[in-house]
């Protein structure tokens, strides 16, 4: 074979994998539409079930407090004389200030065909998401690099990766099945932003990105927005979970589509921890992302720090989770305001994604967009 | 789940918290949130209470806030210090605003006095905040976890049982077993006190001081940096002084004396591509082969600089950051004599390499008549060529059919006037175009060897057949970046012992109780976000629980605790199976 053949070959072969990469994630879109309806499903079977278990907690409130000097529940055992103990079991008490609310039961309301179609919705998202990641992947072995060279191929990464964090806490057994629906609406709109407005066939990567900075840099980008991103969607919900909850306790009735979603969604306080903690965890290497895009650019273009409109962006990010991080030490800006400026970071996250590619030029526009 | 409920709706406990005095204290070093006092009058209570304000988290925070929202416009606006011809245009765009923006210093907000207030006064409490803290940790290290709060059922994790053991054997085994756990413990009075995760709060001031190193370490390099552009032909070379610099920016306490003394020549520039395929014009390979000495020596040493591999020479780091091609051009009068033969770097304006420039010639040319004369050329440069009919842009980065478009001109290029100009550019304010026979300009698309003539036996230009490429070099010294590095690199991992290591603090309590039997109790307290403190106790529990196992229930009930007010008996896990 001579050398001619053989690019011409390797270019066919490039040109089928990018075809198949579309078909891919044209198939995992089909697929996540069905996933979107059965968790649709899901919400809808489980409003039959009339719980109210936030509203039984929250209801007796004054008689509670009349009654019991602030003291932790405990199920008094009558054991028999010689039973013997295995283990002593710890009495946790609600910290200081913290409604106890039950968490809700997720999304299906505890009703069994609600739950088995979530179950259906969650087969049909590892299903999505595996046919995504393929498409990632053929998409990467077309252009025989890391597929992170635009924001087509950023956003098709970003959901695939926001997906697989969703999946591996459930794997992990967290409690976050009621994340499902409010994922699956994103990455639908965020898939179809992909294909439409943000559609790159093929595009050449500037010299400046050949570098094993590359992975470590984006990947670790990308894995923190997605993270980010679990962050605010249970920020979000904790907003409305806790005036759900409030109203309750000041003695209001709440609407009925209150009544029957947010009832059904953990507590406050758990979606409050929850937020925290995912936003928390993912700090530390959002620092490393932006020290390591430092670096990168210390070798690429000169300077290690230049306020370029990208790293600007990417510091405001820092200092907003900053801000909400020292929020939450202190009085007066716990809960709900701490949680304003997690969503303001987030904010921060996505312009400096969209916005800066979009709207502003700068060093890191070459992404076709 | 028929055993337990944990928990009890609760509103007062932050009242009941008031319980545990200095056991639930200094659990971190974090600043106590003391209600602003209306302060004295007197220079010295206004001073304190500005400090105070100052160093509180609440001010912090809103500096936090302030940094964030500061740094938008600058973003958002152009800046000198990145682009200073889009400043240019944006003054000419904007004529009542921009004078505004001059005075905000909205042009150079990194360096503008409001955002330096706010990071100086951020960084002033920051300091404020990490010494106190220091000191304060440092007594906790050297003293000795708080002895358990009166009523342990107070706290936010708490287990009892009753055994046979002695109270005595209990706080030894206790002891030994957080000892074991690495837990700081020690016997206080009737109860094991024990504490552990101290690094959690190691992290947290390292993180801080790490942020004061980072800040100084870029601060010295915005002083001391210097930054140089040098457009280089194969073939030529440069040698660092301020006087061969393109263009250069420097920190306002650099002096010349601190440029490196080194010299590098251009050898040779290669540009690879893709070929085929998607991918066709991607850039594959961009690298100069140099040589370079350093200091005054003659010893040259080859080395090559590639994108992302600059090269490094003392404090300097060399830069490969652009490249293009210079055609090499011969110009000729009407007698035939070579009055300008050199190679022209010409401006990429594509990814395809299509380039554009002017070739000057400044003296020694005379026109027909015998009359000095000044010579401009418009360069149009296409390494690869479409053909005849296809669109005036380069169709590949690489030399595949090269095409030089001339636009010739004569007369005053402007050059003496002492206007500093382009020269990239022709002014063609004195220029007159050479026009042909029918009166139109003349302009010709030149392949390599061919030769113009100009009308009216005025010269000729050649475009040879030698085509040599360019590359531009940055020459960029920022000191201070080792520390800013490893202060980065302490931020990282300071700021995940902060986070992801809990402080907590244990107690064991072994009494005898009314009748006799022993009561143990424990109980945990860590910061409110831990849900691990009751999963660790449970655990401690459980071990401490095979050492000391339980007695059977009294079957009259309330004598168990007298600290507590509600009688209580956890029930054990394994309980109803039994």
């Amino acid at each position: 074979m001579t050398l001619a053949a053989a690019t011409e070959l390797a270019a066919a072969t490039n040109e089928n994998l990018a075809n198949i990469s579309n078909t891919l994630i044209y198939s995992s879109m089909a697929v996540y539409t069905l996933a979107f309806f059965a968790y649709i499903a899901e919400w809808l079977l489980g409003s039959r079930s009339k719980v109210g278990r936030t509203a039984a907690a929250l209801t007796p409130v004054k008689t509670a407090k009349a009654g019991k000097a602030a003291a932790p529940a405990v199920t008094v055992k009558k054991g028999g004389s010689t039973a013997v103990l295995e283990r002593p079991k710890v009495v946790v008490r609600a910290a200081a200030g913290q409604r106890d609310v039950p968490d809700g039961p997720g999304a299906h309301g505890g009703d069994a065909q609600g739950d088995l179609y979530g179950r259906i919705a969650i087969s049909l998202t590892v299903l999505a998401f595996l046919v995504e990641f393929g498409g990632v992947l053929t998409r990467a072995l077309s252009v025989e690099r890391a597929p992170w060279g635009n924001m087509y191929e950023f956003n098709i990464t970003f959901s695939t990766v926001a997906v697989g964090v969703y999946l591996s806490l459930l794997a992990l057994k967290k409690n976050v099945r009621w994340l499902g629906l409010f994922l699956i609406t994103t990455v639908l709109l965020d898939l179809g932003l992909a294909v439409t407005v943000l559609y790159t066939a093929s595009d050449q990567l500037v010299p400046a990105l050949h570098s094993y900075w590359l992975y470590i840099h984006v990947s670790t980008a990308i894995f923190c927005g997605a993270v980010f991103y679990v962050g605010a969607v249970s920020t979000l919900l904790y907003l409305f979970k806790d005036s759900y909850e409030n109203k309750l306790a000041n003695g209001g009735t709440p609407g009925r589509f209150a009544n029957s979603v947010l009832d059904r969604l953990p507590a406050s306080a758990s979606l409050d921890k929850f937020s925290y903690r995912v936003n928390a965890a993912v700090f530390p290497l959002w620092t490393f992302t932006i020290i390591a895009g430092a670096i990168w650019a210390g070798d690429a273009w000169g300077r290690y720090w230049g306020w370029d409109p990208k790293e600007t962006w990417s510091f405001i990010t820092w200092v907003a989770y900053a801000c909400y991080l020292h929020a939450r030490a202190t009085a007066g800006w716990k809960g709900r305001k701490a949680a304003y400026l997690a969503l303001i970071a987030f904010g921060c996250w996505l312009f400096n994604y969209y916005g800066v590619n979009i709207f502003v030029s700068g060093k890191h526009s070459y992404a076709g967009v | 789940m028929s055993e337990t409920k944990t928990g009890t709706p609760d509103t007062t406990s932050a009242a009941a918290d008031e319980d545990l005095g200095a056991a639930g204290s200094q659990l971190s070093t974090a600043p106590a949130e003391d209600t602003p006092n209306l302060p004295s009058l007197g220079v010295i209570g206004w001073t304190r209470w500005f400090w105070r304000q100052l160093t509180s988290m609440r001010v912090a925070l809103l500096l936090l806030l302030l940094l964030s929202l500061g740094a938008i416009p600058g973003s958002l606006i152009p800046q000198t210090g990145i682009d200073e011809t889009k400043v240019a245009e944006f003054r000419k765009a904007h004529e009542t605003l921009a004078p505004i923006y001059d005075k905000l210093g909205l042009f150079h907000v990194y360096s503008s006095v409001w955002f330096s207030a706010i990071y100086i006064l951020l960084f002033v409490s920051l300091i404020g905040c990490i010494v106190p803290r220091t000191w304060q940790f440092v007594g906790q290290l050297r003293g000795r976890p708080p002895g358990a709060p009166k009523r342990l059922t107070r706290l936010p994790a708490y287990t009892t049982w009753r055994t046979d053991a002695e109270p005595e054997q209990v706080r030894e085994a206790a002891l030994a077993l957080l000892k074991k756990r690495r837990f700081r413990a020690h016997l206080a009075g009737d109860a094991v006190a024990a504490e552990k995760g101290y690094l959690r709060e190691v992290g947290n001031l390292a993180f801080h001081i790490a942020l004061v190193v980072m800040l100084i370490a870029f601060a010295w390099g915005q002083l001391f940096k210097s930054e140089g552009n040098k457009l280089i032909v194969e073939g030529d070379g440069f040698s660092n002084t301020l006087t061969q610099y393109d263009d250069f920016k420097s920190g306002s306490l650099f002096t010349q004396d601190d440029l490196d003394p080194f010299s590098f020549n251009l050898k040779n520039f290669v540009g690879s591509y893709e070929p085929s395929g998607p991918n066709r014009g991607t850039p594959r390979v961009y690298k100069a082969d140099i040589t370079y000495s350093v200091g005054s020596s003659d010893q040259e040493k080859k080395t090559t600089i590639e994108v992302n591999e600059p090269l490094e020479i003392g404090g300097s780091k060399v830069y490969l950051v652009s490249h293009g091609y210079a055609p090499v051009v011969t110009i000729r009068d009407g007698q035939g004599k070579i009055v300008y033969k050199d190679a022209v770097p010409l401006l990429p304006l594509d990814g395809n390499v299509t380039s554009t420039g002017a070739i000057k010639v400044m003296d020694g040319y005379r026109n027909a008549k015998g009359e000095r004369e000044q010579l401009g050329f418009q360069a149009f440069f296409l390494p690869s060529y479409g053909g005849a009919g296809t669109a005036v842009v380069s169709q590949f980065p690489a030399l595949l059919n090269p095409v030089l478009n001339l636009e010739a001109y004569h007369g005053d290029l402007g050059v003496d006037a002492g206007i500093p100009q382009s020269v990239y550019q022709l002014d063609k304010k004195n220029l007159k175009g050479f026009k042909d026979a029918k009166g139109a300009q003349v302009r010709e698309n030149l392949k390599p060897g061919e030769t113009m003539k100009l009308p009216n036996g005025a010269g000729s230009i050649t475009f040879e057949k030698e085509i040599k490429e360019w590359a531009g070099f940055q020459v960029a010294r920022q000191p201070g970046s080792g520390w800013a590095l490893a202060g980065s690199l302490a931020a990282i991992f300071g700021l995940a012992a902060s986070l992801f290591i809990q402080r907590r603090r244990v107690w064991v309590r072994a009494t005898t109780g009314g009748d006799g039997v022993t009561v143990v109790e424990m109980a945990g307290l860590g910061r409110s976000e831990s849900a691990k403190v009751p999963e660790e106790l449970g655990d401690l529990a459980g071990i401490l629980y095979e050492q000391a196992p339980g007695a059977p229930d009294p079957d009259d009930d309330p004598a168990e605790s007298e600290a507590s007010p509600d009688p209580q008996v956890a029930p054990a896990e394994g309980a109803d199976t039994k």
